[in-house]
């Protein structure tokens, strides 16, 4: 029961993160129509942020001590950081030890300006191309931001914790009588991603921008003709795109040590994702996420293996199925990818 | 516009071009019938190819021997401090290049895939005449370019490369290898793990799925379940996943006290990191303390996994803190030139640069045939590893194998691994035509010097 109950949470776990990117690439999609296959270069930049918001809070200088010796038999040089020198080895500890969620807010401008800088400068040069272009376009551009980023911070993984008091693991089985531990991180990322989500929903719901927006995808022209300026809030749009991408990656970079290529790692699966729950189906691409996440979870887990390497295509059975049987997806709008 | 396009035109066309296009072919056949062997060098160089990855997962790894070949050539050709050249018991290299030709190199991208690396290797071998293939950071790409290199009659000293099969089944006349392997790891694992763990333990297995990974698995499994311990599962996960959360989960329930990671590079991070976060190594199972092995460790792997390596043992073929002359020249030379100690992959692309250039001047020749000959059963030492020796038999390197241990405390970014033993090479030796290896039907067939 106890596995069972693991694998869940592995599911929702790995769930979160292609329902936030899903999340984006549907908003994208359902506002401006382009297929984004830099998207999950954007997952990438997020995690990235806490690599460098990290980069800097750790900031360092350099002091020589006589009394040990470096690889060459040289005077050691110690690092100390300057947080630490001006605001004590407890607030400056501190503040270095919680980099990962000051990140959300580091990120937050960093991800307008690349999400806008990539829609104005790109992106809206191929609003009228064929998908086709759109897709290669967008894959272009995701590989040479993955190859900046390797060109910046190298081809190693690079280790990014949570905080200590968020890196132990959690007790969850005590009321029902069973052994559960789970990274506590992971817990925060799961609950982070609802709110994320449950905040992006609210906005559309809520707000007059949302629902101009929610109107011009349903219908652009005609909002367009009350004088309102839809390409404007599209645009904006992209750049709320572009932070729920940063966010996912910012919040998983304690869970896996970010690297270059995390976002090609995460970009086709989303994909997968969009398609299952509905092209431009916000709900669809949710549920679809956290579906798949629990399937791809349980694909894993030798009790249910039919044979090796399940997990890593049960996804695309599942998206086979679905567009045989259901082209629009689980939530999809009718007509939408059925023509 | 009028379509002048006829049949006979097209005809005449294509034969035109196509003499064009086989004109290269017909001066390279011409040319390589008056060469003894594969690219024989004739003006006042030789040239030499370092086959690494530059681009994808393993670059870092690519960049590190990269430095280290540089390094070489920069000793063979007496520039520099002249490095392992010092060293090294041998004294057949003078620093005038190799056979009195200064030597040159050229790169190529592995990428880490077997087909990209055996199309480097080749444009490096037909275009810029290279005599030797050096380099790489996988069993996959080293068994496919040592596959290349003996069609292609020239030398292959293999990198980073730790499968059984490098040297087992897929052993080459053409093919060398001086880093360790699947075997020598367990075997001298084995005794370090039964004395910090005891012999009565439950290992759960996670693998690679692919040859290394069989390769190691097989290996680990044999030497520990023969000092007692137990296999409880073993688990193959696919090369491309990135989170190992849900193989990891069914071992917290699976009455294992012991988690082998039979990973390398990035799935060796991932895994690790995830086994920690489940709070693995605070277990305690079956009476015993939780404990997590990496049979196979490079510097770089232990960099990426930050503190998640602390008091996890695992093997190395070189570590920069071996305390021999040769090392300390390496390191020396190496640190002075580049600011950092050298990975154990640059360590085995260095020295078998300076082996292979050795083994020229020994022979007197180029002629891979006359380099295989002197390179079988040759006994060296001052390369950094101690005495080693390369075995006629099989092409594999035998010499003292280093078990590590992520450091506890560590003082810099270099100090992430410690030496716990260095086990004596009697204990990691096997037969030639060992199981594991390929048995008696494995071979390594005959030279082949190409042209």
């Amino acid at each position: 029961m106890s596995e069972f109950i693991l694998q869940i949470l592995n599911g929702l776990d790995k769930g979160s993160a292609y329902a936030l990117i899903a999340l984006g690439l549907t908003l994208i999609f359902g506002t401006l129509g382009v297929v984004n296959f830099a998207h999950g270069a954007l997952f990438m930049i997020g995690a990235f942020c806490s690599v460098t918001l990290s980069r800097i809070l750790s900031a360092s200088y350099e002091t020589v001590d006589p009394t040990q010796k470096d690889f060459l038999g040289n005077p050691l040089k110690v690092k100390s950081t300057y947080m630490e020198s001006w605001l004590g080895p407890d607030i400056g500890g501190a503040i270095i030890d919680w980099s990962v969620p000051l990140a959300i807010l580091f990120s937050i401008p960093i991800m307008i300006a690349v999400g806008i800088a990539m829609e104005r400068g790109l992106i809206k040069h191929f609003y009228k191309r064929p998908h086709a272009d759109q897709i290669l376009v967008t894959f272009g551009l995701a590989i040479i931001l993955q190859e900046i980023i390797r060109g910046f911070y190298g081809a190693n993984p690079i280790q990014t914790p949570a905080p200590e008091a968020l890196s132990s693991v959690a007790q969850l089985g005590g009321a029902l009588g069973l052994e559960i531990v789970y990274p506590a991180w992971r817990m925060v990322y799961f609950f982070f991603a609802l709110a994320t989500i449950g905040g992006v929903f609210a906005f559309l719901q809520f707000t007059t921008f949302g629902m101009v927006v929610r109107a011009g995808m349903a219908d652009r022209e005609t909002v367009g003709l009350m004088g309102i300026n839809i390409d404007r809030r599209f645009t904006i749009m992209f750049a709320i795109a572009a932070v729920v991408a940063g966010w996912a990656g910012v919040m998983y970079a304690p869970i896996n040590a970010p690297n270059y290529h995390m976002g090609m790692d995460f970009l086709v699966l989303s994909f997968v994702v969009v398609v299952v729950g509905g092209m431009g189906s916000l709900p669809g691409a949710v549920a679809a996420g956290f579906l798949l996440g629990i399937l791809e979870s349980f694909a894993s887990w030798e009790r249910f293996k039919v044979f090796d390497g399940l997990d890593q295509i049960i996804i695309y059975l599942v998206a086979i199925i679905i567009l045989l049987t259901r082209p629009r997806g689980l939530m999809g709008k009718k007509g939408v990818m059925e023509d | 516009m009028t379509n002048k396009l006829t049949r006979r035109g097209v005809l005449k066309s294509g034969a035109v071009a196509g003499a064009g296009v086989a004109l290269p072919t017909i001066f390279t056949a011409s040319s390589a019938s008056a060469q003894a062997y594969t690219n024989e060098p004739t003006g006042s160089t030789v040239t030499l190819g370092f086959n690494v990855p530059q681009t994808g997962p393993y670059a870092e790894e690519g960049l590190d021997e990269l430095r280290a070949q540089e390094l070489a050539v920069e000793h063979l050709n007496g520039e520099g401090d002249g490095g392992c050249l010092n060293t090294f018991t041998s004294k057949a290299l003078k620093g005038n290049g190799i056979l009195g030709k200064k030597v040159q190199f050229v790169t190529g991208d592995t990428q880490t895939k077997s087909d990209a690396a055996r199309a480097s290797a080749k444009s490096m071998i037909e275009k810029d005449g290279a005599i030797m293939i050096n380099g790489g950071s996988s069993s996959g790409v080293a068994i496919a370019v040592q596959g290349l290199c003996q069609e292609a009659g020239v030398i292959f000293m293999a990198g980073l490369t730790h499968s059984n099969d490098t040297t087992g089944k897929d052993r080459k006349a053409n093919g060398f290898r001086h880093f360790f392997n699947a075997y020598m790891s367990a075997a001298a694992l084995a005794p370090v793990l039964k004395s910090e763990y005891g012999a009565d333990r439950r290992a759960y297995h996670l693998t690679a799925d692919y040859t290394w990974g069989w390769s190691q698995q097989e290996s680990i499994a044999a030497a520990t379940e023969a000092m007692g311990w137990e296999t409880v599962n073993n688990v193959l996960t696919p090369l491309a996943a990135t989170d190992f959360s849900s193989y990891i989960t069914p071992v917290l329930n699976s009455g294992a006290d012991v988690l082998v990671l039979n990973h390398y590079g990035g799935n060796m991070v991932n895994s690790l990191t995830n086994a920690i976060q489940f709070g693995l190594r605070d277990k305690m199972v079956n009476g015993k303390q939780f404990e997590i092995v990496v049979p196979l460790y490079s510097e770089l792997m232990a960099a990426g996994a930050g503190k998640n390596v602390q008091g996890v043992l695992g093997s190395m073929n070189y570590n920069w803190q071996l305390d021999n002359e040769g090392s300390r020249a390496f390191v020396k030379s190496f640190g002075e030139k580049y600011g950092r100690p050298p990975s154990n992959s640059a360590q085995t692309c260095y020295a078998q640069t300076l082996l292979y250039a050795d083994a020229c001047e020994r022979a007197g020749t180029f002629n891979p045939c006359g380099v295989a000959e002197a390179l079988e059963g040759f006994e060296f030492d001052g390369l950094g590893n101690g005495p080693t020796l390369y075995r006629a038999d099989d092409h594999q390197c035998f010499k003292d194998v280093l078990v590590v241990k992520g450091k506890e405390n560590p003082t810099n970014e270099y100090d992430t691994l410690e030496i716990v033993d260095q086990t004596p090479v009697a204990q990691v030796t096997y037969a030639p035509d060992h199981p594991m290896f390929g048995g008696a039907e494995a071979s390594l067939g005959t030279c082949n010097p190409g042209a």
